[in-house]
């Protein structure tokens, strides 16, 4: 494992996605308070922390759902407000998402097709008579989907509606849906959640190969601390919406603060 | 499977005995029975045609809009009136505009405020919308009985005569009419299943949160679906209108669309396109062989099937399957 990490070190450039200061709050509740930490481009990046930390909240800051009182949010160097989460999806930050969050009408194809709505440029109209363009646009859409299909080993379940399939593999789906958008930053929230072993390893593996292969910078949520050790370069720790902890597996494991959030010290 | 549906298996063999019993017994000529069975299902794709409307903004956005009546009465007024001083198509044309444009309006003025609150307050804003429009349709386009005239021979005409002893009168109207609501229900299934933007549609039904995070917009998508009901509204506003007249009793037709979207199932387009052939066929039938019986038998003044049909059918429906035929079963966790 470390070897893995040793040889993808040398691949993690410069700060891509920067937070500063940021705190959320839901009327008198304080889901973040003045979290700061950046992701650099290439790397596996891990935000944990015991249940209510505000992981999720965080994700969502970043995904445009939830609009940050304070603080401010750097990506590609350029600051932004109030994103619709579409803008952020837009400018190139994919997610997936805790539990299940599928297009269940559809099938497995046309799921991960809707990836590629926001790439699709022609109008209603040729769309609509599948002349010219539009035919063209469609099938090499399909090609690139094609590709994602092969590489999350999902071949033969194209046809399928994908309420249909195991939990596992509708995860994969999710992941395909997100990688289809052909992202710069993926968010996954808690992408090993209700997974048995065997289905945990699986996901490790391609979220690795998605990283290797298509250099995605890759921000997860994990509850599970093993995992994240094992395939992240650097941890941020939140616990009751602050950052108490920030760096690689190895330093984030002895830090005392990290190691008191999860072993339940009173606070 | 069969034994947990028992009573729907029961209600369809209900239904299909009912419809074979006149000819199966003789009680009818055949080319009569064929007569009543086109007229029924050429009720019924129009009645599929309102209830569509209903089941488009239902699906994109989980909202019951009330107001899919009144936006075929205001179209069929816009139409009605406009066709006064200009030709007939570019009035259609006009009318269309204004239906986009009032979908636009909807979306920014009322729903985008709404958004993530319950469904009731959003059926409640949909009444007002239908208020509104009601008063504001009146106002600008005058509250008389308009006709709109699509230039075609309303005097019935006899088919098949070689075929059946009598022949099978038929509208030529109704005949017309029923092909452009065929016309535009496949033009619709096509645009959901094979399109991109159909696929965006579809995907905003099934989980706004997650469209968003491919990159679909949700306030464009809601535009685009209140359009296409403005559309569906002014296609039936423009064939009942000139089957009936323009007139305020046009917003009842929608009535009509309820029972169908029960039938059918809220969430399903092809569900309303199916209820409506069933409660078309339905009410006529029973109207012409059921009604006369009713009539004598218990010595009653009318028959009057025709009316409650529909009502009573979609309420056996809400009592052994509440979803209906295509709907998607809800299954809340208490």
């Amino acid at each position: 494992m470390t070897g893995k990490s040793n040889g993808r070190a040398g691949r993690i450039g410069g700060v891509i996605l920067a937070l500063e200061g940021v705190s959320l709050a839901f009327g008198g509740v304080k889901a973040l308070s003045d979290i700061s930490f950046d992701v650099r481009e290439h790397e596996v990046r891990a935000i944990i922390g015991p249940n209510g930390a505000g992981k999720s909240s965080m994700l969502n800051v970043i995904n445009g759902v939830y609009h940050p009182q304070h603080g401010t949010i750097r990506y590609l160097g350029r600051e932004y407000h109030d994103m619709d989460p579409h803008e952020v999806a837009v400018s190139g930050i994919a997610r997936t998402f805790q539990g299940l969050a599928l297009f269940r009408g559809m099938t497995v194809l046309d799921n991960i097709m809707a990836g590629r709505n926001l790439k699709m440029r022609t109008n209603i109209l040729f769309q609509a008579l599948r002349v010219g363009p539009a035919l063209r646009e469609e099938i090499e859409h399909r090609a690139f989907v094609e590709g994602i299909i092969d590489f999350l080993e999902i071949q033969a379940y194209r046809m399928m509606p994908v309420g249909r399939l195991p939990y596992g593999l509708q995860k994969r789906v999710d992941l395909a849906r997100a990688l289809a958008t052909e992202p710069r930053i993926l968010l996954l929230d808690e992408p090993m959640a209700g997974m048995n072993l065997e289905e945990k390893q699986d996901m490790c593996r391609f979220i690795l190969d998605v990283n290797d292969q298509f250099g995605t910078t890759i921000v997860l949520i994990e509850h599970d601390m093993s995992v994240v050790m094992d395939i992240s370069d650097r941890v941020v720790v939140l616990d009751y919406g602050k950052k108490i902890g920030d760096g690689t597996p190895g330093e984030v494991r002895v830090n005392q603060a990290v190691v008191d959030a999860y072993l339940g010290v009173s606070h | 499977m069969l034994k947990k549906n028992w009573p729907v298996a029961l209600l369809g063999v209900a239904l299909l005995v009912g419809l074979a019993l006149p000819l199966a017994t003789g009680a009818s000529a055949p080319g009569f029975y064929i007569e009543v069975l086109l007229g029924g299902l050429m009720t019924g794709v129009l009645y599929s045609l309102v209830a569509m409307g209903f089941a488009l903004i239902f699906k994109a956005s989980g909202v019951f809009n009330f107001a899919q009546g009144t936006m075929v009465l205001f179209a069929a007024l816009a139409v009605a009136r406009m066709a006064e001083r200009m030709p007939l198509w570019a009035a259609i044309l006009l009318a269309m505009a204004i239906m986009v444009v009032l979908a636009f309006l909807i979306e920014r003025i009322v729903l985008r405020p709404l958004v993530n609150q319950e469904g009731v307050a959003l059926l409640m804003a949909t009444l007002g919308v239908t208020y509104f429009l009601d008063g504001f349709g009146q106002i600008v386009w005058g509250s008389d009985v308009y006709e709109i005239n699509l230039g075609i021979a309303k005097e019935p005409v006899m088919i098949l005569q070689n075929v059946f002893e009598g022949g099978i009168l038929v509208n030529k109207e109704d005949f017309v009419a029923a092909l452009i609501a065929t016309m535009l229900v496949v033009a619709l299934a096509i645009f959901f299943q094979k399109t991109p933007t159909g696929r965006a549609l579809r995907a905003v039904a099934d989980d706004h949160q997650a469209a968003q995070s491919i990159g679909i917009p949700l306030n464009r998508i809601w535009v685009i679906v209140w359009s296409v009901a403005g559309f569906v509204a002014l296609v039936a506003g423009v064939i009942w209108g000139s089957k009936l007249g323009v007139q305020f009793s046009l917003s009842q037709v929608a009535l009509k669309a309820l029972p169908v979207v029960i039938l059918g199932g809220f969430t399903s387009v092809t569900g309303s396109i199916v209820g409506g052939l069933i409660i078309g066929v339905g009410e006529k039938m029973s109207e012409v062989f059921l009604g006369p019986i009713l009539v004598k038998t218990f010595d009653l003044a009318g028959g009057g099937i025709e009316n409650w049909f529909a009502y009573v059918l979609a309420l056996l429906f809400l009592l052994v399957r509440p979803e209906g035929l295509f709907g998607e079963k809800l299954i809340d966790r208490v």
